[in-house]
Parts: structure tokens; C-alpha cells; sequence
């Protein structure tokens, strides 16, 4: 029987962030797409503060944890929010078309 | 009454978020013609009364909330520091906004908000509290970045800084958890203890990914696409309040991190600071000399100066950090001048944003052209200005730890760039004139102005008090 332990969790963890490291940076459509790419990467950290927390027996990492994700509704406001002025300005998600300024 | 007088090293904070969130309800059920003017002089008041009490409880070190926040002799500079940014960038947005019809009432407690955020970063003793107070600042400023809602360059702004922005704290945020994870602490004491017997491969991990964010927040190359695109999209006055204040907070940031807790590993990161120094400088200086837009130059510039701040960090030494907190408080006053020139750069009620807009201005307008030039000479760091002296004292740390390389490179970054604060210089001085710029509305923009070109050219002259008092403060960050 395979015993789940740390380094599971930290792989998962890690492979999640790099999803939303590389969702960020490749995606070519959407920004939705990079809000959600954003959420994936703060919550791959917040399973690797919750799995240090239970590894080491101290709460810390769990309550760390709860800010993070009180941080991330928030910062998914106002993601959300800029991106629906944008929309009104430019009639536009597209990642392509945010290229007013460049040089 | 035990608890009041345990947060009591924090009061400064928590009048500032009070008066925040009172001003938020004066804004909204307060008179509705004269909501923008009353708010935005509460907000002064605020700063005001927030500097005054930074001033009382100062004096030695003391913490307060489980010793999660922290008050020393460093954090209290860098709170000055960062209150008179935030002060004169409300200051300086009065006429603009209503100019371009976006005086809103939200703008100064959005400052106000970002500011607290920014003192609480620089009081954190804590990975929780640091990044409680640095994603209240990012926050903050995602919202004034696309403050000028029905602008589409200001709205793109926001959303890019947005995105990278949030990017970089989770990139933060997941080095924090693995340093945690790896000590078992969230403290920066215990950090520093525990790292005192060497680092393992993964503190080293999470080490780099947390300078990635802080790199990413003080706009340091190689994470520094952001600036020229939110610089230039933004409203002028929230381009200046992020030239300056932000910056400060970041740095502050930095310092406390690298020289705190990280101070035993400066083996490890030393390296890292001298090439994020030396690449900062060459893309500051060689990308600003094709830009013709000013507000894309100040970012450039600013890239620039952020790599010859870093030069005192990456010596490491207590000269480095004193090097660094003259040459903030100088980039300070050059900055918020500077802007205070751009600001006033108005034709027939047109915001102008080009450097050749400025053409002919010694003959337009004599005194603003003097003390543009003595701006632009002091960014240039032209000796008798005070640019000069904070590279000067910058270049000597990094001297003086043996860095000779990295303070040569530094010498030839600031040479280069010299070329595009000087060419400012000829075209205003030697290009056919244009016609003259309209006069500021109000006062407070010349007084800006003056002001601060008088520090600037004077500085020469008594620079005792902030070399003293940057000493203090850096001896506080030794002293832990």
C-alpha cells in the first residue's frame, strides 16, 4: 500500500504552481485564463503551507494558509473588476490585444 | 488598558486605517459637492498626525502584536520616507484630476490604504505580517493604476500591473512556504537563528523565489517589464506616487529580509543582488535613451536608479545599508520634483508627455527650466547635486567589500545614462522654443518645485542630518 506522505503533497504543490507559472506566461487567449492561472499558483502554495503545517506539527502554516486565502478572494475582486473596466474601454478580453504601449 | 498600551508601537498604523476607513463613510454620506476637497485635506491631516506620532513613540526598538510588528530606528526613516512621498503625491494630484475630470474621493484613501500597507511591510517582523502589509499596499495600487477609469491606456495599466503583480506575490508566497516549511518558522528571529548554522538546498530555493517577488516589487531587472507600460498608462500623479513611495517600501522591504533574516546566508544571495544590480543599471540607462515619451524615461530611470541602490545591498555591510538610505531619500526628493516639472508641462488645458514638449523651455519659462535642470543634473548625479552623493556613498560600500567590479560597472551605468538626463538639458535649453506652457492653477505644485530643487542644490552644503540619521537607521538593522 503506497503511503501518501510530504513529498506527495509537495509534488502536487509544485506542479500546480508551474501550471499557473505556465498559464501566466504562454497562455495566448484569454485573461481569464491568467486570473485563473493566478488562483492555481496561490493555492498550490497554500497546499504546501498546509502539508509543511501537518508535517511539523504547528499551526502557523494552517493559519497562514486562511490569510492567503482571504487575500486571494480579495486580489480576484479586483482582478475582476479591472478587467471589467478594461473590457468597457477596449471591447476586448483578448491577451493579444493589450498592447497599447510597448517599447 | 494593558492592551491598548501593547499595540501602542503600531498607533501610527492604526490611526492611519481608522482614519481610512471614517474618511470612506465621510466620502460616501458626507456633502457630495465638496467630498473630494474635504477628504483629500483629512487625508493630509492623517499623514500629518501619523508622521507626528512616528515622531513621539520613536526611540529605541519595540514590537507589539506577539512581536509580529516591529518599530526601530530603520523602520521609522523608511515610514517618514515613504508618509512624505504619499503626502505630496495627494499634494501634487489636485489639479490634474480635476483637470481630466477624475477627482474622486477615493483616490487620496486609496493612498492612504496603500501607505499603511507600505508601513506594515516595513515594520513586519513576520513572513504572515510582511506579506499582510505588502498585498494591502498591491491592492491598493492595482485600483489607482486604473484610477482614470474611462482611459484605455490607464485601464491597461492596471490590469498588466495587475497581473504581474499578482504573479510576483505568489511567487513570493511560495518561496515563504517553502522557507517555512524547511524551519519550521514564520518569525524573522527564529529564521535568522535557525539559518545561523548554514542553509539547505531548499531555504536556497525559497530564497530565490522570495527575491524574485521583492526584485519584482522594487521594478529591478530582470522583473521589471511592468514599469515603463503602468509608468506610462497611469495618471501622471499615481506614475509619481509609484516612482517614489512604493519603491521606498520596497526596498525597505529588501533590506530587512536580506539583512535580517537572511543575513547569515549573504554567501548565497550576494551574487544574485550584484547581477539583478548590474543588469538593472544597463537596462535602465541604455533602453531610456530611445524613449521620447517622459513618463516611459522616468521609468526607465527609475529601473536605473533601483540598480545603483542595489549596489549597497549587495555589499552587505552597514555602509551599504546607510549608502542606500541616503541615496532613497535623494531619489525621493529628485523624483517628486521632477514630477512636479512633468505635472505642470500643460498646453491650452493638454497634458503633455513628450520630452520635446519641453523645447525652448529656458526661454518660456526661465525658472521652471532652472530647476528642471537641476533635476535632471542630479539624476544624473553630477557632482554638487545631491544625486551624486548617493551614488557616492553607494559606490564607496560596495569599495570597500572588495566589489570593485561591480562599483566600476555602476560608474559606467551612471556615465551612460547621463546622456539622456543632459539631452533633456539641450532640449530645453537649445531647441526652437514652443509655445509657452499654461500657468500651474495652483500654488502648491511651484512650491513643490522650489522646494526641492532648493534640497537637491543644497544639499551640498548641510549634508549632516540625513547622513547622520541614515546611520542611526542602518545601525538599528545591525543591531538585532
Amino acid at each position: 500500500m503506497l503511503q501518501i506522505g510530504l513529498g506527495h503533497y509537495l509534488t502536487v504543490a509544485a506542479t500546480l504552481f508551474t501550471l499557473g507559472l505556465f498559464g501566466i506566461f504562454l497562455n495566448r487567449k484569454n485573461v481569464i485564463i491568467i486570473l485563473m492561472s493566478i488562483e492555481l499558483m496561490l493555492l498550490a502554495v497554500n497546499i504546501n503551507l498546509v502539508a509543511f503545517s501537518t508535517h511539523l506539527h504547528d499551526l502557523a502554516g494552517q493559519v497562514f494558509a486562511m490569510f492567503v486565502l482571504t487575500v486571494a478572494a480579495a486580489e480576484a475582486a479586483i482582478g475582476l473588476a479591472i478587467l471589467v473596466v478594461y473590457h468597457r474601454n477596449r471591447g476586448s478580453i483578448e491577451v493579444e490585444d493589450i498592447n497599447m504601449m510597448k517599447g | 488598558m494593558e492592551q491598548f498600551s501593547e499595540m501602542l508601537p503600531a498607533l501610527p498604523e492604526i490611526i492611519l486605517a481608522v482614519s481610512g476607513m471614517v474618511l470612506l463613510m465621510a466620502g460616501v454620506f458626507g456633502p457630495r459637492k465638496r467630498a473630494v476637497g474635504l477628504v483629500t485635506n483629512m487625508t493630509l491631516a492623517a499623514f500629518i498626525v501619523a508622521l507626528a506620532l512616528i515622531a513621539v513613540v520613536s526611540g529605541g526598538s519595540a514590537t507589539a502584536f506577539g512581536d509580529m510588528f516591529i518599530t526601530d530606528q530603520f523602520a521609522i526613516f523608511m515610514k517618514v520616507m515613504i508618509l512624505a512621498g504619499s503626502f505630496f503625491a495627494v499634494v501634487m494630484s489636485g489639479d490634474y484630476m480635476k483637470n481630466e475630470g477624475i477627482a474622486r474621493f477615493e483616490f487620496p484613501i486609496l493612498i492612504l490604504f496603500a501607505t499603511v500597507g507600505m508601513m506594515m511591510m516595513v515594520s513586519a517582523n513576520n513572513l504572515l505580517a510582511l506579506y499582510l502589509g505588502l498585498e494591502l499596499q498591491s491592492l491598493s495600487l492595482y485600483v489607482i493604476a486604473a484610477f482614470h477609469r474611462d482611459s484605455l491606456r490607464s485601464s491597461e495599466a492596471g490590469l498588466k500591473y495587475f497581473v504581474l503583480g499578482a504573479l510576483s506575490s505568489g511567487m513570493l508566497l511560495y518561496g515563504m512556504s517553502i522557507i517555512y516549511g524547511y524551519t519550521g518558522a514564520l518569525e524573522f528571529d527564529a529564521l535568522a537563528a535557525a539559518f545561523g548554522e548554514g542553509a539547505s538546498a531548499g531555504v536556497v530555493i525559497g530564497l530565490v523565489f522570495m527575491i524574485a517577488g521583492m526584485a519584482f516589487k522594487v521594478s529591478a531587472v530582470p522583473f521589471h517589464m511592468w514599469t515603463p507600460d503602468v509608468y506610462e498608462g497611469a495618471p501622471t500623479p499615481v506614475t509619481a506616487f509609484f516612482s517614489v513611495a512604493p519603491k521606498i517600501a520596497g526596498f525597505a522591504l529588501f533590506l530587512r529580509v536580506m539583512l535580517d533574516p537572511f543575513g547569515a546566508l549573504v554567501s548565497e544571495w550576494q551574487t544574485i543582488i550584484v547581477v539583478i544590480a548590474v543588469a538593472s543599471m544597463a537596462v535602465g540607462s541604455l533602453a531610456a535613451i530611445a524613449q521620447r515619451n517622459i513618463k516611459r524615461l522616468m521609468a526607465y530611470s527609475s529601473i536605473g536608479h533601483v540598480g545603483f541602490a542595489l549596489i549597497g545591498l549587495a555589499a552587505g555591510s552597514l555602509a551599504g545599508v546607510r549608502g542606500v538610505l541616503i541615496y532613497l531619500a535623494i531619489y525621493l526628493v529628485m523624483n517628486i520634483g521632477a514630477f512636479a516639472v512633468i505635472l505642470s508641462m500643460r498646453r491650452h488645458g493638454d497634458m503633455l508627455e513628450s520630452i520635446d514638449d519641453l523645447a525652448g523651455l529656458s526661454k518660456n519659462n526661465p525658472k521652471m527650466w532652472a530647476v528642471m535642470t537641476a533635476f535632471m543634473l542630479s539624476l544624473a548625479g553630477i557632482p554638487w547635486f545631491a544625486g551624486f552623493f548617493g551614488k557616492f556613498y553607494v559606490f564607496m560600500s560596495a569599495i570597500e567589500v572588495e566589489l570593485y567590479t561591480l562599483a566600476i560597472l555602476g560608474v559606467l551605468a551612471s556615465v551612460i545614462s547621463a546622456f539622456y538626463y543632459l539631452r533633456i538639458v539641450k532640449i530645453m535649453y537649445f531647441d526652437e522654443a514652443a509655445e509657452p506652457f499654461d500657468r500651474p492653477a495652483g500654488k502648491s505644485l511651484r512650491v513643490i518645485m522650489w522646494g526641492s530643487a532648493a534640497l537637491v542644490t543644497f544639499f551640498i552644503v548641510y549634508p549632516a542630518p540625513l547622513v547622520n540619521s541614515a546611520g542611526v537607521a542602518a545601525a538599528a538593522l545591525f543591531a538585532g
